[in-house]
């Protein structure tokens, strides 16, 4: 490596870069283990430490409204993860494989939503729902709930998996697409047995994505849930409003520590997946 | 052998058979293609119809009697006042997280490639925790008697208040786009031809002046996309400055959710939303020009 070699030596801007770098990864883990720390404190105070007690999780865990939040959550998560991963897929392949007409406009349709800021998706969502419901109120019972929260998360996380799949597809060598084709394979059987496995990593990097910004919303949300559809990250904003306290700690513990498993677990799955000519690509 | 077709059979049989594939990309795209008409074509269509309607005078919006009176208060001070702090917030996040981020990729990227990968991982699992949490702790860390503030005290300092100030709500954006920086960073600086600093090196050049003329140009476009990718959610931030500001410096994240939660003017709202939108697209066609130009 050319890179080690030039810099060996241990020069002042080296060790300047190190201590940078140290003070960076403390500013970046410090908050979340303290956070982690107190969610374990006994005392109602939350700033106080008087010792080390579970009571907060057990309070968790016999709160209805953390409990119905959290179900309402997974549900949303789960669908618009699936439909966003299907659609967002599908979107790619096209983009990158096909010259159709519309390419265009979707390519602008499919940017649109990572740029714009999540208050202003949130307007979007919220007016076009409050006018479609006006429409149609006439003929059916529909209100603002886990459907509209669900229809919303779909609606920006399309873009992100789109993302995620279009640049491992982009790197994907068409030779072994067009070997496929020589081999007398059909459009479907190349799909099925030569690009799916191969852009599956992107397929699931963009799935995680997509769960992750879903789970994480807030704004968009509470913009468009309705009496008893709210989200835990809109229950907990809604309660960190009104002050600190430790049951929301242990809530925040256990949502910091879900979202690291998750991606503990895609990292290892990710590295499993990865053939040894990519490994070496890679380093 | 097979004759070749006459050219013009050819020329209609490669026609048809681009036709197909014309066919079948629109297929295989049409579903997606209809949502995000359904559900973003149309809501920001009717965000900008919305931004010429009038409130009637119990707040409800009435789609009769268009007008710009929405975008006329755009000129207001207050608006000036709260674009402006906002505007400076975010440059000042960005330029934050980029002074931070710059020696960090470097350093990241210039590691042997087993601990590249850790060091790597080690910033990515905060990049995906959650959000809200992260900004959550910040709430606990920066309260009169939370622990910096004990930490402090304890060595003889005062108590530290700076929680619900535009100070806090500058660490919480810090903190919570940070990655958004040291990512694209580090991946332009990983894909760099090192030898080019060899070869300035070997020519003379001292360490300041390669990173200056090689290093820096090199890496010019991980340096406007993490600025894009930190500026573009600090200008529209929300949750960070409820959280973390107070009620006196409203931000624009804050005031635009305003219009449509507490003020009920949703016209007004949504002619905040629709003039944000038009900053963010510009940014971003600079964002793309710019990386065309480096690509």
């Amino acid at each position: 490596m050319t890179v080690s070699a030039a810099i060996r030596p241990k020069s002042p801007i080296e060790r300047l870069l190190a201590s940078n770098s140290w003070l960076v990864f403390a500013f970046l883990y410090l908050p979340i283990l303290l956070l982690i720390g107190f969610s374990f404190n006994e005392n109602r105070n939350v700033g106080i430490w008087t010792g080390f007690s579970t009571r907060w999780y057990g309070e968790m865990f016999q709160n209805n409204d953390v409990m119905r939040a959290l179900r309402n959550t997974l549900i949303v998560a789960l669908v618009s993860t699936l439909v966003s991963t299907a659609l967002g897929t599908m979107a790619a392949i096209a983009m990158e494989r096909f010259r159709f007409r519309g390419r265009g406009t979707l390519d602008g349709l499919l940017y649109l939503p990572i740029i714009i800021p999540d208050v202003t998706m949130a307007v979007m969502m919220l007016l076009f729902f409050a006018q479609a419901f006006d429409l149609v109120g006439g003929f059916a019972r529909v209100n603002f709930g886990l459907g509209t929260i669900a229809l919303s998360h779909i609606a920006f996380n399309i873009s992100f998996v789109a993302v995620v799949v279009r640049a491992r597809l982009s790197m994907l060598d068409r030779a072994l697409e067009e070997a496929a084709a020589d081999l007398y394979a059909d459009r479907w059987q190349i799909f099925r047995r030569v690009t799916l496995p191969l852009i599956m990593p992107g397929v699931a990097g963009g799935a995680l994505l997509a769960l992750t910004l879903s789970l994480d919303d807030v704004v968009v949300t509470s913009f468009v849930s309705g009496p008893g559809s709210t989200t835990l990250p809109v229950y907990v904003f809604g309660l960190v409003r009104r002050g600190v306290t430790p049951l929301i700690n242990a809530v925040s513990t256990v949502m910091l520590v879900a979202s690291m498993v998750l991606v503990g677990v895609s990292l290892l799955f990710q590295r499993g997946s990865r053939s040894p000519d990519q490994e070496e690509g890679l380093t | 052998m097979i004759p070749a077709p006459a050219k013009s059979e050819r020329q209609a049989l490669e026609q048809s058979a681009e036709k197909a594939d014309s066919r079948r990309g629109l297929l295989i795209s049409l579903p997606s293609y209809l949502y995000l008409v359904l559900f973003f074509a149309i809501p920001f269509g009717i965000v900008f119809v919305y931004s010429f309607a009038t409130r009637s005078r119990t707040g409800r919006t009435v789609l009769e009697g268009w007008n710009l009176d929405s975008y006329g208060r755009l000129g207001d001070s207050i608006v000036r006042e709260i674009a402006f702090r906002s505007l400076v917030l975010a440059v000042v996040t960005t330029v934050v997280c980029l002074l931070a981020s710059y020696p960090f990729a470097y350093y990241i990227a210039t590691r042997r490639p087993a601990i590249r990968n850790v060091l790597l991982v080690l910033v990515m699992i905060p990049f995906w925790s959650n959000f809200l949490v992260r900004t959550y702790a910040w709430r606990v860390l920066l309260g009169t008697n939370g622990p910096i503030s004990q930490l402090s005290q304890l060595l003889g300092g005062d108590e530290i208040r700076i929680l619900f100030t535009n100070t806090a709500v500058l660490i919480g954006l810090v903190y919570g786009y940070l990655p958004f920086m040291v990512l694209p960073l580090y991946a332009s600086l990983e894909r760099m031809d090192w030898n080019l600093v060899e070869a300035a090196r070997d020519l003379y050049a001292d360490g300041w002046t390669a990173f200056r003329r090689i290093t820096l140009p090199l890496s010019m476009p991980g340096v406007i996309a993490g600025s894009i990718l930190v500026f573009i959610p600090s200008l529209g931030a929300y949750v960070t400055p409820a959280l973390l500001g107070g009620a006196r410096t409203t931000l624009l994240g804050d005031y635009i959710v305003g219009q449509f939660l507490s003020a009920r003017n949703w016209p007004y709202g949504s002619a905040l939303s629709v003039a944000v939108m038009v900053v963010m697209l510009f940014a971003a066609v600079f964002y793309f020009r710019a990386g065309a130009k480096n690509a």
